[in-house]
């Protein structure tokens, strides 16, 4: 190219490209400041030590199985049984540690490994069968739901002859060293869990495919990746931190709860959106998932100490859903 | 110089088409082998097969003598076979660098990856073009022309012997090509083999070493670039026969003026574009891909903003905002792509022929008056000869014959005076053509004003009373219809670039003049 009259709007573009990245985090970063400051003016039990930590353990489960859902979103997919694959993970769990009474790592891998094993069949149905990631995973949510219950009996399967299970999410290895500082492992595990799904997507070429596929698949496809196989490996890892959030839920309620499960997906969805990842792909952050995991539960917990009644509480929920995803629309057309 | 790549008796067929019939191609070390030919004379799919996209049905493909299985594109990039798309095929959510080793990224262990690396050798590649680009900046964010140059680094980077380039000037402004094409003579002096597929016939002159030109998916001849005129070219381009019947042109100059447009612009797209069509005439649209015929008449629908320009229907000065203004002024469209813009695919005949007026079915109780579309749908069954089982059948079981004569039912119902028809027999096999082309000559005889967009030459020659001709956005010249005019005074007016007036190249004007 000419190298006079190129370079000074390439330069603007550069630059206009790097801030409406900046600007989105800055969007949502801004929102769970805007909330924190709202909050603890509102009410003064809001900032407390306990109450914080309550907030963080609450968004623990959720922003696992939210950076889940982020890396299928990015691929231009969707997973609807992030919730249920949860609590299949759990049951699983309570199989091995209390029905065979194995030892809790064997456990802990059973389950990650299983939630691996069921992402990377989804990944299959959608990318072998060709069947709509909707489809799929709608499909596959109800066939572990029924799972769980069958394989359970219907009835939670408690962790009490593994005294040690609860300390995954609710003991605190931060507290331990940093005496006042108790944060629960959940979030911990969040925390490691987002750290590896993020450095995954920067830095890996697993990760550049997600933002390839969700971008273009067919552009991806004629320069030579072999799209399915990395469509599965994408649903396979998906699942396995599916299996993660799985053991956090069991841990904190020391038992597989069957029938839970169904409706955190939604949950997730929202905290994925709401962190401005594209539901039609190839664009998407873990730090803003984890902001709008956190962004929920900060709004949940701050409206119920302000008494709202709980039934008005999805509702506020639902509509900042709604929000976001427009002001999210909005810097896009204008970028 | 030898040959590197040999192509024989390449057959290949879709349904319904015969795209290639024995074609062949052969390219030499360090040659650009421009392939001519008319928008569906096969051109993009020999070069397809040869990328490894499409396989062949039959034939042969050498490679310096060797016989090459291309099954899928990677196996021809092994081979060190690049294609460069016309239509663009990036990732628009990735930077530069990234685009360019999609697939091959530099790793380090367990599967990381070596970013660092990845600009570096982006920026070598951009330097080697000199092109100064950023490595890191969003594919997305960059101008059609800055991403077509991206989309040449990924075809350098793969550093291929052979480099298929199909139309990668469509985008370029001037200064943009003349960079192109030192890149070109760069690689040409390294010994790749270019295929170059262009409309543009003064690129010829400036680029090629040969030309090939194919019609009908079969091969014409092979000529050398310099000493070819370019009329000789385009005579072998068009050079069947039109073997229809001639047409009667009947004077509709007294009749009145349906739809006049004044100054129409917009961009790069529409540059200044006036017309009068008057009830009763068929005015036919001829130009290449892209020459802005069909933004044009959607903008005219208002379909796609406008800059600037009036438009006049029946004398009467309209703006035209939506397709809504557009339809209430008696203006329907009917989009080249039926399938995705004109029919409700699921929906019977019935619904579909009904879609656009059923304001006029609906009843007082709100509910719709299924008797009369029932009795609507099945008249014009009969009048336009819809060959479906009953009304109630689904559209998409139709034939695209009758799949376009249920689009046409559903306009003239709503009452528009003026049709315009954009590529009506695209995907309608030949009998059913025949049929069209008598159904929209009846239309015009009843007074309806109709526009036809065709890129099929004998297509406009055959159905237009005048012959509106475009070229990059500019309507470049309007000819009579009938046996008055040539099919090479269109193309010429068709390849009538701004730029190539501008430059003065005396010697391709005398040829083609």
């Amino acid at each position: 190219m000419t190298n006079t009259d190129i370079s000074a709007p390439m330069a603007a573009t550069t630059t206009k490209g790097r801030f409406s990245g900046a600007q989105q985090k800055l969007l949502a970063f801004g929102t769970l400041i805007v909330l924190l400051i709202g909050f603890s003016l509102a009410s003064p039990n809001f900032m407390q030590t306990s109450n914080i930590l309550a907030i963080l353990q609450a968004t623990s489960v959720n922003g696992i199985l939210a950076v889940a859902a982020t890396l299928v979103i990015i691929t231009g997919g969707i997973d609807l049984s992030v919730g249920t694959l949860m609590t299949f993970t759990a049951v699983i769990a309570g199989v091995v540690l209390t029905y065979w009474g194995l030892p809790l790592p064997i456990g802990i891998a059973a389950a990650i490994l299983t939630g691996s094993a069921v992402g990377l069949t989804s990944g299959a149905i959608i990318a072998k069968m060709k069947i709509p990631p909707f489809i799929a995973t709608l499909g596959m949510m109800l066939i572990l739901k029924g799972l769980s219950l069958v394989i359970s009996g219907t009835k939670p399967i408690y962790f009490n002859d593994t005294p040690s299970f609860p300390v995954i999410s609710t003991g605190s290895i931060v507290g331990d060293v940093i005496p006042g500082v108790p944060v629960p492992n959940g979030v911990l595990v969040l925390f490691l869990v987002a750290g590896l799904a993020s450095y995954i997507l920067g830095r890996t070429v697993l990760g550049r495919y997600c933002f390839a596929l969700g971008s273009n698949e067919e552009a991806a496809r004629l320069s030579g990746v072999s799209v399915d196989n990395w469509k599965m490996a994408v649903y396979s890892l998906s699942g396995g931190i599916c299996g993660i959030a799985g053991l956090v839920i069991a841990s904190r309620l020391n038992s597989a709860q069957p029938a839970l499960g169904q409706g955190y997906e939604l949950d997730a969805i929202a905290a994925v959106v709401i962190g401005g990842t594209s539901l039609t792909g190839g664009r998407g952050t873990i730090l803003g998932t984890v902001i709008g995991a956190l962004i929920m539960s900060v709004l949940l917990n701050g409206l119920r100490i302000l008494s709202m009644p709980q039934e008005w509480q999805t509702v506020v929920t639902g509509s900042i859903i709604i929000i976001a995803v427009y002001a999210d629309m909005m810097r896009k057309r204008k970028a | 110089m030898k040959t590197i790549i040999e192509m024989r008796g390449i057959e290949k067929r879709f349904p319904g088409v015969h795209a290639l019939k024995s074609a062949r191609f052969d390219l030499r070390e360090g040659e650009v082998h421009a392939l001519m030919g008319e928008n569906g004379a096969g051109k993009s799919t020999l070069m397809k097969i040869l990328a490894g996209i499409y396989q062949p049905d039959a034939g042969e493909i050498f490679m310096e003598g060797e016989q090459l299985e291309l099954t899928d594109p990677r196996s021809a990039q092994t081979a060190g076979i690049g294609i460069i798309h016309q239509e663009l095929s990036l990732m628009n959510d990735l930077t530069a660098a990234q685009n360019i080793f999609i697939g091959r990224e530099p790793r380090k262990a367990f599967g990381r990856l070596d970013e660092r690396l990845l600009n570096q050798q982006a920026a070598e590649i951009f330097q080697a073009m000199r092109l100064k680009m950023d490595p890191q900046v969003t594919v997305g964010s960059l101008t059609i022309a800055k991403q077509q140059m991206v989309e040449i680094a990924k075809a350098l980077s793969y550093k291929f012997r052979v480099l298929i380039m199909d139309e990668p000037t469509a985008a370029l402004n001037d200064a943009e090509i003349a960079d192109l094409f030192s890149i070109i003579r760069d690689l040409k002096a390294q010994g790749v083999g270019i295929v170059y597929i262009s409309h543009k016939m003064d690129e010829l002159k400036r680029i090629a070493d040969r030309v090939t030109i194919m019609r009908d998916g079969e091969y014409v001849d092979t000529v050398p670039a310099a000493n070819t005129p370019i009329s000789t070219i385009i005579t072998k381009m068009v050079g069947r026969e039109v073997k229809d019947e001639p047409l009667q042109v009947p004077d509709t100059s007294k009749n009145p003026i349906a739809l006049e447009v004044r100054g129409l612009r917009r961009g790069r797209e529409i540059k200044d574009v006036s017309f009068t069509l008057s009830r009763g005439e068929i005015l036919g649209f001829a130009g290449l891909m892209g020459a802005g015929r069909t933004e044009v008449a959607r903008a005219i629908f208002g379909a796609d903003p406008l800059e600037a320009g009036e438009i006049f229907v029946h004398g009467k000065s309209l703006t035209i905002r939506t397709p809504h203004d557009a339809v209430k002024a008696g203006i329907g469209y009917l989009s080249e792509d039926r399938k995705h813009f004109g029919l409700a695919l699921p929906m019977d005949v019935r619904n579909n022929i009904a879609l656009a007026s059923l304001k006029s079915f609906t009843k007082f109780s709100g509910l719709l008056d299924e008797n009369a579309m029932k009795k609507v749908a099945q008249e014009y069954i009969q009048k336009l000869g819809i060959r479906t089982p009953s009304d109630t059948q689904e559209v998409k079981l139709l034939s695209g014959g009758n799949q376009q004569k249920v689009v046409i039912a559903k306009w003239l119902l709503r009452n528009c005076d003026i049709l315009i028809f954009d590529e009506p027999t695209r995907g309608i096999d030949v009998g059913a053509k025949s049929e069209i082309y008598q159904l929209l000559m009846d239309l015009s005889k009843s007074g309806k004003a109709i526009i036809v967009i065709s890129s099929e030459l004998p297509e406009v020659m055959r159905l237009s009373h005048r012959i509106a001709v475009m070229c990059e956005g500019r309507l470049t010249g309007i000819l009579p219809g009938g046996a008055a005019t040539k099919q090479e005074d269109i193309m010429h007016l068709a390849t009538q670039r701004e730029s190539m007036v501008i430059e003065t190249d005396t010697d391709t004007q005398r040829r083609v003049g």
